[in-house]
């Protein structure tokens, strides 16, 4: 159990990463507020009780580490960067435009932070497996933390690196699945089912882990079980709301790609007071 | 003539660049015995890791390795490093401009039984369009071996194309190599062969029949094809007025272009190509496929008599 005061930090945090992920998709006209909204908890948690990182030094050579596999995602990664004080958070609503440090996908070059290019789907995952490698090399004991879309694990590449990650005991290795349901073309289920994915995870040789993704005391239990997990890989399949928090958005598949206009930021925002 | 492959001369290389840099990983696709990577697996296998028929895979795990300050060496065939995993490379290691050394054996048509689906003739092409990806096609055992250092030393990504066959050793112990520079192997004043990889020995051979009737023709090597040393190509085509280029690669994209472009911008002069003309390969010995395919030294002399003519 978090004790009470933590457990309402994280939640006015994971509040605060949904307002800046509206008003910075806003502002840009286009990006992904769907699966940004999805995870804001579960970023929440990891930027504000779970991992050890050092805004001034990013480069710190024993953080943890954190990899969005689903780059499209990069609105929530960006607010839980800026409100742990990476960059200002001004800079958020400079989202998507020209000369902008903040790309469309996350850009390890150009964002502090930010510690693997993504975008296509099923790349970050393979680089935390070589990350996790060469932490267990060096005789760290920092972790790897990433996360996967639902639609994601529809790449094969996904489970090359799940058979790597299991083959090589990667218990520093700790894998979110934020499973939201939906994709651009609609219902997971309907466009490729990738299901039965407990099953599919624990044949790959991965320790599975489900929860509720937006129940901070779920995400807190799992993590600190994930933790304890010894000579194998953790995949915690986070049960999720495409665009959680904004009641128009909620299960919108059509929410994953599109920008709210300014009255529905307005409207957006209201609702995430 | 002594002779080695230059994936022998990799796997030697690299045993001996991980006694000096422990930085230095390996990783394979279940193709160590053929890249040659087994050799340091055998001596490093705390530093090797077999990530299995998954090129993807070994290409995101690379780029997570050099994002950890590590050096890694990602091997497989070239087919499979350059085709399966080109979204890889492109994206998780060009685009972050990662530390990977990418070293692709079985480049080219001399794979030779394994046929067309294998033979990889559209890697250089492939590669060198990817912004800040350094690309070397070395000549030969020496040149490998200095290649697969300073390929250690350089920061950023950097794909190097190695061969299956033993090929003639040109070099001696005196050879610099360095990335980036080309190396006039042989001086002359009527053409100019540019040629890269298992091609610079075609094209020596080549050089030495023209003299025998008359023709003075100078041979480049290029091993680096990007950065292309722009200069020695300007200068070398300033001297002779005509130009043929010679790669085991299609004639579409490979040094053949690389060279064009940069004369058609500087210093326009007659130019043929010698290389693999828009086709795929197909299973036959190395030396019966650099027949078929006109990779042979008669092939490039043909080309000089042809541009001569032009002049």
């Amino acid at each position: 159990m978090m004790d009470e005061q933590q457990l309402k930090f994280i939640e006015e945090k994971a509040k605060k990463l949904r307002q800046h992920i509206v008003k910075m998709v806003g502002a840009a006209g286009s990006g992904h507020p769907g699966g940004s909204l999805s995870a804001a908890d579960i970023l929440s948690y990891l930027f504000f009780k779970e991992m050890k990182v050092d805004p001034e030094n990013p480069r710190w050579s024993e953080r943890d580490r954190f990899v969005l596999s689903k780059g499209h995602a990069a609105p929530v990664l960006y607010a839980a960067l800026a409100e742990k004080g990476f960059f200002p958070v001004e800079d958020l609503s400079s989202l998507r435009k020209i000369n902008s440090h903040l790309q469309g996908h996350p850009d390890m070059k150009k964002t502090p932070g930010v510690e693997m290019s993504t975008g296509s789907l099923g790349t970050g995952f393979s680089a935390t497996i070589g990350m996790a490698l060469a932490a267990k090399l060096d005789k760290k004991d920092y972790r790897i933390f990433v996360m996967l879309g639902d639609g994601e694990v529809q790449e094969g590449q996904v489970w090359e690196a799940a058979m790597a990650a299991s083959h090589y005991k990667l218990d520093n290795l700790i894998a979110v699945l934020d499973y939201n349901g939906l994709q651009i073309d609609g219902n997971i289920n309907d466009v490729l089912s990738p299901e039965p994915l407990n099953e599919k995870w624990r044949a790959f040789g991965w320790e599975v882990i489900e929860i509720d993704g937006h129940n901070l005391e779920e995400i807190h239990m799992a993590f600190t079980k994930a933790n304890e997990i010894k000579d194998k890989p953790v995949m915690i399949i986070a049960k999720t709301i495409k665009g959680k928090g904004v009641s128009f958005m909620e299960n919108e598949a059509g929410w994953h790609g599109t920008a709210p206009k300014p009255e529905e930021v307005e409207k957006a925002l209201l609702e995430l007071q | 003539m002594e002779k080695m492959a230059t994936r022998d001369a990799y796997g030697k290389a690299l045993v001996e660049l991980g006694k000096i840099n422990k930085d230095v990983v390996v990783l394979d696709a279940d193709l160590s015995g053929s890249t040659k990577t087994a050799g340091f697996a055998k001596e490093f296998p705390e530093r090797f890791f077999n990530m299995g028929i998954a090129e993807q895979n070994l290409m995101g795990t690379a780029a997570g390795f050099a994002a950890s300050g590590k050096i890694p060496f990602a091997s497989t065939f070239a087919i499979f490093a350059c085709g399966r995993a080109y979204d890889q490379i492109r994206n998780t290691i060009g685009y972050p401009k990662l530390n990977v050394k990418i070293a692709a054996s079985h480049a080219g048509l001399t794979v030779g039984e394994d046929g067309g689906s294998h033979q990889m003739l559209e890697d250089i092409s492939l590669m060198r369009t990817i912004p800040g990806m350094t690309v070397i096609v070395p000549a030969d055992g020496v040149e490998t071996k200095q290649a697969i250092f300073a390929a250690s030393e350089h920061q950023g990504p950097v794909y190097i194309r190695l061969g299956r066959p033993s090929i003639p050793i040109i070099f001696d112990d005196r050879y610099k190599f360095e990335i980036g520079k080309a190396s006039l192997l042989k001086e002359g004043k009527d053409v100019a062969i540019i040629a890269t990889g298992i091609m610079v020995a075609e094209a020596l051979e080549a050089a030495k029949e023209l003299e025998a009737q008359g023709i003075e023709a100078a041979v480049l090597n290029i091993s680096t094809i990007k950065p292309l040393d722009k200069e020695a190509i300007i200068q070398i085509a300033q001297k002779t007025g005509a130009v043929v280029t010679a790669e085991e690669h299609n004639i579409i994209g490979g040094l053949g272009s690389a060279v064009a472009e940069v004369l058609v911008e500087n210093y326009p002069v007659p130019m043929e190509r010698i290389g693999v003309q828009d086709t795929f390969g197909e299973s036959g010995k190395p030396d019966e496929l650099l027949e078929k395919y006109g990779l042979k030294a008669k092939n490039i002399i043909g080309a000089c008599q042809k541009v001569l003519n032009r002049k």
